[in-house]
């Protein structure tokens, strides 16, 4: 039973930080139908961020928890408007032609410097040790990972729910042309949305600096279950990519403590669950059928 | 206050509209009759700014409007009600209404809606698509009257509405022009046209080729509704 709790309390911290990743994916792609492969880049340039500044300014985890995710987000929308808005009249080879490019350069550029082997980053001393939820002890950091992210997604829900702001990308989301119609700048609103989804990606990765090896692949190896949670999910759902994040990171946890006897299973169980949902609801779990333009 | 001018418009190398040109005098309500394919639609999406293939002239009060994007027309008093009523499933019904900003000088407040339309307040917090689709073409209408939009585009609005339904579109009409409110709109529904409407412009082919009054309308029913083959 405690061996269960504790797979499961894992699941959910590795959930976190795929909801995390996921809920910017479905943010940018809503508003942009740009998928971004680039995103597991700047989870990992989110990382080394808070490592950089560490190691060469002296500024502490909390501080980097927030210059991190900015400066990133204003990095995302220089971006935007330099290459990516190009994108939307041309075909989606494009997109992830120009995305995966980014990727590969931004590896490069951070390996370049720091090479490939991994970079410690110590965990904030407030948030070392651990705490006695009731059965056993979980590490703090953990339990603070796991706070934070469900705060993070609570915030993005209630922002995007109940502000007029929030209003405005759900209905250009849903239906820009007919938005435009009502009045509504939609383009203006395209590069900020870009931004803070880049914004969301940093922040999990400065989340991960300590918990993670700092390295410049540490992206690339998590973005492809990534985008399989954004998948299942249904692409553009935000609450759909919330939902399959944690869910994901469950059905990880649980395959391999349980599954582990058979480690081709534990280690594709997350796609044989993204086929069988493509099977049963081929628009993702809460995604809807695209409406015929 | 609308004047349109030499309007052509294509689909890719298909011409859609040729030559289009008419008028819309302030307070006056016109609507476009004419087959499926006659070029209604696009039209309409001229003018509201939405269809990217056009030449010719787009003028708003002798502004010339036809370079603007579609958000700057909204704000400038036009009111789009689409032809699929363009209601947002992940809206609320009450966002669905306060979505468009307010443009014009006369926009009905959120409980006149209400007060208007009693089945909108009480769905209010419902996704949208989920009101029946005479709801919905309630509420597409009542949402460019809370805009205070001065020219109304209207999209077949009495589509698929039961009599008494097409009704209340039509008191909705005669009530937004009584108050000055200005309405072009595609209609098929001849006796619906004829009911709310001062002019009426015929399309064949992508042309006018009549402008006709009600009385020539009605005049002329029989051979009309065989024409447009209903």
């Amino acid at each position: 039973m405690t061996g269960f709790l504790q797979n499961t309390f894992n699941g959910l911290v590795s959930g976190a930080f795929y909801a995390l990743l996921a809920l910017g994916l479905a943010v940018i792609f809503g508003m942009l139908r740009v998928v971004n492969f680039a995103h597991g880049a700047f989870y990992m340039l989110g990382a080394f961020g808070a490592y950089v500044l560490l190691t060469e300014a002296g500024v502490p985890f909390w501080a980097a928890l927030v210059i991190v995710p900015v400066g990133l987000g204003l990095l995302g929308m220089a971006l935007e408007r330099a290459f990516i808005h190009r994108l939307t009249r041309l075909d989606p080879l494009y997109n992830f032609l120009l995305t995966f490019g980014l990727t590969l350069i931004l590896q490069d550029l951070v390996k370049l410097r720091y090479g490939v082997q991994s970079s410690p980053y110590a965990t904030p001393s407030a948030l070392g040790g651990s705490v006695n939820l009731g059965l056993f002890d979980f590490p703090t950091y953990r339990v603070f990972i796991l706070g934070f992210a469900v705060l993070v997604c609570v915030a993005v829900w209630w922002l995007l729910s109940h502000t007029r702001l929030g209003m405005v990308v759900r209905a250009a989301t849903e239906r820009p042309e007919l938005t435009r119609a009502f009045g509504i700048n939609v383009g203006r609103w395209v590069t900020p949305v870009f931004g803070f989804g880049i914004g969301l990606a940093g922040l999990a990765g400065v989340l991960a600096a300590p918990m993670r090896a700092v390295n410049p692949l540490m992206g690339a190896d998590l973005i492809i279950v990534v985008f399989a949670v954004v998948v299942i999910g249904g692409l553009g759902s935000i609450f759909g990519s919330v939902a399959a994040g944690f869910g994901i990171g469950l059905v990880q946890a649980w395959g391999e403590a349980y599954l582990s006897d058979f480690p081709i299973v534990s280690q594709t169980v997350v796609f044989v669950v993204m086929a069988v949902v493509l099977l049963w609801r081929p628009a993702g779990l809460f995604g809807r059928e695209e409406a015929p333009a | 206050m609308l004047r349109v001018d030499s309007l052509s418009a294509w689909y890719g190398e298909a011409q859609v509209l040729r030559d289009v040109s008419l008028d819309v005098a302030a307070g006056e309500v016109v609507t476009l009759v004419g087959r499926n394919g006659a070029g209604k639609s696009t039209l309409l999406r001229c003018v509201m700014g939405l269809h990217a293939g056009q030449r010719g002239t787009v003028e708003l009060d002798g502004r010339d409007i036809g370079r603007l994007p579609a958000h700057r027309r909204a704000r400038l008093g036009l009111g789009w009600v689409p032809d699929d009523r363009g209601s947002y499933a992940t809206l609320s019904v009450a966002e669905n209404l306060t979505l468009p900003p307010t443009v014009g000088p006369d926009p009905w407040s959120l409980e006149r809606v209400y007060e208007a339309f009693p089945a909108l307040y009480a769905r209010r917090d419902s996704p949208a698509t989920t009101l029946s689709g005479g709801e919905q073409q309630m509420l597409a209408l009542a949402r460019v009257l809370r805009m205070g939009a001065r020219l109304l585009l209207c999209d077949e609005p009495t589509e698929g509405l039961s009599p008494l339904l097409v009704q209340q579109v039509a008191d909705l009409l005669h009530e937004a022009k009584r108050h000055g409110v200005t309405v072009l709109l595609v209609e098929q529904n001849l006796h619906f046209a004829t009911g709310v409407a001062d002019r009426h412009y015929l399309l064949a082919e992508g042309r006018v080729v009549e402008a006709m009054d009600n009385s020539e309308v009605r005049s002329r029913e029989r051979e009309l509704l065989s024409y447009l083959g209903i």
